[in-house]
């Protein structure tokens, strides 16, 4: 709870900060001294959670929420997340507009609304996490305001989020009707074998509103035009973290009001599952522009976090939180070093590994931490998802597909590869590679390997 | 002292990069003499039992850092030891672009095949196997021929999404036996038995088409002759005499004794298949006029018959397949580096452009000679006594066909040495063509050259020790 008050606070604090600070480096310099602060204070709370409550969950609101060890375990490393995009794109996302403090504002929103996400208990507090989540991340989009395509992935964004929260709302409201709660756990009265007609037409509207938020086909759409067309910065946002943030709602409603329904939606969620990895990554193999790529990669690697929504075992839980790391340090390092290119297409990178050897390694370990190569956290991620749905049984012939789209994915993923490493050619860069860059580039990369190496670092003992 | 063996190469490895200039080519011949020397020992050890270490490493995940090594695993390293040294002192003149990257790579790859053939635990073994990909991808890719890129994207592809499949069922054969060390071998072999036949059946596919595109068996072939020809000749050796041995490795670890059900309903169809590949890469082999594509066949001809006799159940068999695992990683070795000598001297590989180097280069002629005679396994090289011991294997075999495979697959020895004879004769006799580089073997070719016909001869003469370090193994492996 502290830290929901604090990141509600930086935020407040980084919508003033334009007005106080002239120079754009200072209000940088603020953001990461608060982000830092809110570290701790998240250390603090795991730290408490873990020792003086003896893992006893603190109930806020009248238990409308409540923030376990998992929850607050999330929020952490969220947080840390966070904290390693603004020290990597703090400067990009400084160039975008003019605004930078207010940027900075919304990220702490978000953050505020992930914080809600992981822990909340009640449907009214899953809406209001959702809605606080979306609206900064509408404005984000459109931040870019003389470029067209910003304007375009902005209105595209509102106009299908707000219907897809409408839909969210009206399955809300359907289970309302079912069961006179918003509790979540209170949906456990439900009836496994005869199930309340009301109550199965809302559980699959709260699929397919979720679902859009996670951007899973068929609700995709909308991503890869709002993914191309808001700034890049944000773009390495909004995919990641913003979207595990969202995997993690999805999960804790499916697995603790609906576990024993799974009967009843497991076909439907393996069926959206199998068609986001097809989708996805067979339409990310005919990109042309590595930005493009990645935001169909960023549905594909959403197919693989589906399995945790449909294994409901403890196996999942784990595997989401690595799946969560994993992918969102590997993929905003990708988004560090696209910034850096003036081209964002394949051809943009040939011959980088000739001028910046130290750029291309780097690259290629979150290349192949999203392909899933071993020793890397991305492979460690998939691991544990498709484990938790093999203990689940049932759903082997999906795993399979599964692994079969992830042999498809390392054709586009290494297609940046080939051309940093194999094709001659000079890249050119927007800005200098400074020494800065690369210290923070090797940072995030020593974390992929050591997700990938030892990943019990990142799980919640 | 098995960490050893791995972290050496991997260690130089890492260094190799941070060394400017040609000094990564001397620290790899240090590394790969020192795990030369070591994986010897480790060979001598193994006579009084099998060599093993262990320590936690992802409770969570059930999974050890585990190493074991039995005589099989013994003899592959020491292969491995010797090849590589082999490798680099045959290389030691040609200039390669960027050598710290270069040779860098090659110790990277050289710890990840060590440490395929010792781990002990099934999601370290698979590891292990994908780390021995990943700098053979690059080193392919930046060094090979003209049309590298795409081929060796094909391979890559090919066998990444082998090792994914097998992923799948290892986790599934995991799952079955929860606890800290649910991956160990004893655990695997433990779960894969106590399942069904049906199940073993089809779980005996999601593993073997991994080792079946590695090996590579016929259908699984198709990436292979491209990507020998395109890879430079050092990669090409370690493609074909030891990352091969992986694939034939792994059947013989981690699918023999894990679906013994499954692996006896499909024995007659790999069999098969693997029949079919001899016969099939020996007659495509006869019409090949590029060198390396020639040899790129027949190494699919051998590899089948090593899996056919895999296959057979028969104890002579398999203990024939351990030794021919070494003998065929020393004869490629051999041929491959004459391939490279002569295109070296005359700037070709085309065979009907070659000829005559029996005048021209004496010494590369006789050497030629002996290898050629090892790959059709004649009688006193070391390919006699291993090929002997897989036919009497395939013929002993449980199958009610053995005979038939047996005939077939001599049929393919046969056009073996239709083919090999044929390519001696088109490049040591005939017209001579004049040299580009007018010489015969220089020093450091003489010493990698020498090291492999010793071998060859001494074992064909004198294959006991070889057999002796092998001799346990196929009684741990057939029940």
């Amino acid at each position: 709870m502290k830290a929901i008050i604090a990141a509600t606070l930086i935020g407040v604090i980084m919508m003033f900060s334009s007005i106080m600070l002239q120079k754009k480096s200072s209000i940088h310099t603020l953001i990461v001294g608060l982000l830092f602060v809110l570290l701790g204070i998240n250390i603090w709370e795991v730290y408490d959670a873990h020792n003086v409550m003896a893992n006893g969950a603190q109930s806020f609101f009248n238990n409308m929420l409540s923030l376990d060890s998992f929850a607050l375990w999330f929020n952490l490393l969220m947080t840390g997340c966070t904290l390693l995009y603004v020290l990597l794109l703090g400067k990009d996302i400084a160039r975008v507009g003019s605004h930078v403090g207010e940027y900075f504002a919304l990220i702490a929103f978000i953050l505020v609304g992930i914080y809600l996400l992981s822990g909340y208990n009640n449907l009214l507090i899953l809406f209001i996490g959702i809605e606080i989540l979306s609206i900064p991340q509408y404005i984000l989009a459109g931040s870019d305001k003389r470029n067209l395509k910003s304007s375009e992935a902005a209105l595209k964004y509102f106009l299908m989020g707000s219907f897809s929260t409408g839909i969210l709302l009206m399955g809300i409201t359907l289970l309302y009707g079912a069961t006179g709660t918003f509790d979540i756990l209170g949906f456990r009265m439900l009836q496994t074998d005869a199930l309340n007609p009301l109550a199965l037409a809302g559980i699959m509207f709260l699929i397919i509103g979720l679902g859009f938020k996670v951007s899973a086909a068929p609700m995709h759409m909308w991503t890869p035009d709002v993914y191309d067309g808001s700034p890049t910065p944000f773009t390495a946002f909004m995919s990641t973290i913003v979207k595990v943030g969202v995997f993690v709602a999805f999960l804790r409603l499916f697995h603790a009001s609906f576990g024993n329904l799974s009967n009843h939606w497991m076909l439907i969620i393996a069926i959206i599952t199998a068609l986001t990895l097809l989708i996805g990554n067979l339409t990310a193999v005919f990109q042309q522009s590595v930005k493009r790529m990645l935001a169909y990669s960023s549905i594909a690697q959403a197919g693989f976090m589906l399995f945790a929504v449909l294994s409901v075992n403890a196996t999942a839980w784990q595997g989401i939180i690595i799946y969560a790391v994993a992918y969102s340090v590997a993929s905003i390092g990708v988004f560090a070093v696209l910034l850096k290119m003036k081209d964002y297409t394949y051809d943009g990178f040939n011959g980088l590994a000739r001028k910046e050897p130290m750029l291309a390694f780097f690259t290629a370990i979150f290349l192949f931490s999203l392909a899933g190569i071993p020793l890397t956290g991305g492979f460690m991620a998939k691991y544990f998802v498709l484990l938790a749905a093999v203990q689940q049984g049932q759903v082997m012939w999906l795993v399979i597909f599964a692994l079969l789209m992830a042999a498809v994915s390392a054709f586009y993923y290494f297609r940046v590869i080939i051309a940093m490493y194999f094709k001659p050619g000079t890249p050119e860069f927007n800005s200098e590679i400074t020494g800065y860059d690369k210290l923070m580039l090797g940072i995030t990369c020593l974390l992929v390997i050591l997700i990938g190496v030892v990943p019990q670092l990142f799980l919640n003992a | 002292m098995l960490t050893l063996l791995i972290f050496v190469p991997l260690i130089a490895g890492i260094f190799s990069f941070l060394v400017k200039g040609n000094g990564a080519k001397g620290l790899a011949l240090a590394s790969s003499l020192a795990t030369l020397a070591l994986s010897a020992y480790v060979a001598f050890e193994t006579g009084n039992g099998p060599l093993g270490f262990s320590m936690p490493w992802i409770p969570q995940l059930g999974t050890q850092f585990s190493l074991q090594a039995d005589g099989m695993s013994a003899m592959l390293c020491l292969l491995t030891g010797i090849v590589m040294p082999v490798v680099i002192i045959a290389n030691w003149n040609k200039e390669v672009e960027r050598p710290w990257s270069f040779y860098g790579l090659m110790l990277l790859s050289q710890a990840g095949i060590t440490g395929v053939f010792l781990a002990y635990d099934a999601l370290l073994f698979y590891f292990f196997w994908e780390l021995a990909l990943i700098p053979v991808y690059f080193l392919c890719s930046r060094w090979g021929g003209e049309r590298r890129i795409a081929v060796t994207f094909k391979f890559f592809v090919y066998t990444f999404l082998g090792s994914l499949m097998m992923l799948a069922g290892l986790i599934y054969l995991a799952t079955l036996t929860p606890g800290a060390d649910s991956y160990s071998w004893a655990n695997i072999t433990r779960a894969g038995a106590s399942l069904s036949p049906e199940n073993q059946s089809w779980l005996f596919w999601l593993i073997f088409i991994a080792f079946a595109i590695k090996m590579p068996i016929f259908p699984f072939h198709t990436w292979q002759p491209d990507t020998y020809e395109q890879s430079p000749t050092p990669v090409t050796i370690i493609l074909s005499a030891l990352m091969v041995k992986m694939g034939m490795f792994a059947v013989v670890r981690w699918l023999l004794p894990v679906v013994p059900s499954g692996v006896a309903f499909w024995t007659d169809t790999v069999i098969v298949l693997s029949v079919i590949g001899i016969v099939y890469a020996s007659l495509l082999a006869i019409v090949q006029t590029d060198l390396k594509r020639l040899v790129a066949y027949s190494s699919i001809a051998h590899m089948g018959l090593m899996c056919a006799a895999a296959f057979a159940h028969s104890e002579v068999g398999m203990h024939g397949l351990m030794v021919q695992m070494f003998n065929h990683g020393i004869n490629i070795t051999g041929m491959w580096l004459i391939v490279s000598m002569v295109e070296n001297r005359w700037g070709t590989r085309d065979m009907s452009k070659l000829g005559g180097m029996a005048t021209s280069a004496p010494q590369m002629s006789i050497a030629l000679l002996i290898i050629a005679f090892a790959n059709i396994a004649l009688p006193l090289t070391n390919g006699f006594i291993g090929e002997f011991m897989l036919f009497n294997g395939i013929f002993q075999g449980a199958s009610a066909f053995s005979m038939t495979y047996m005939v077939v697959a001599g049929v393919g020895i046969i056009l073996g040495a239709v083919y090999t004879l044929n390519m001696v004769q088109k490049t040591a006799f005939g017209n001579t063509v004049p040299m580009q580089v007018a010489k015969d073997m220089t020093l450091n070719e003489s010493v990698a050259m020498a090291l492999i016909v010793v071998l060859v001869i001494f074992l064909g003469v004198y294959p006991k020790p070889l057999l002796e370090l092998t001799s346990g193994i196929s009684g741990a492996i057939l029940p």
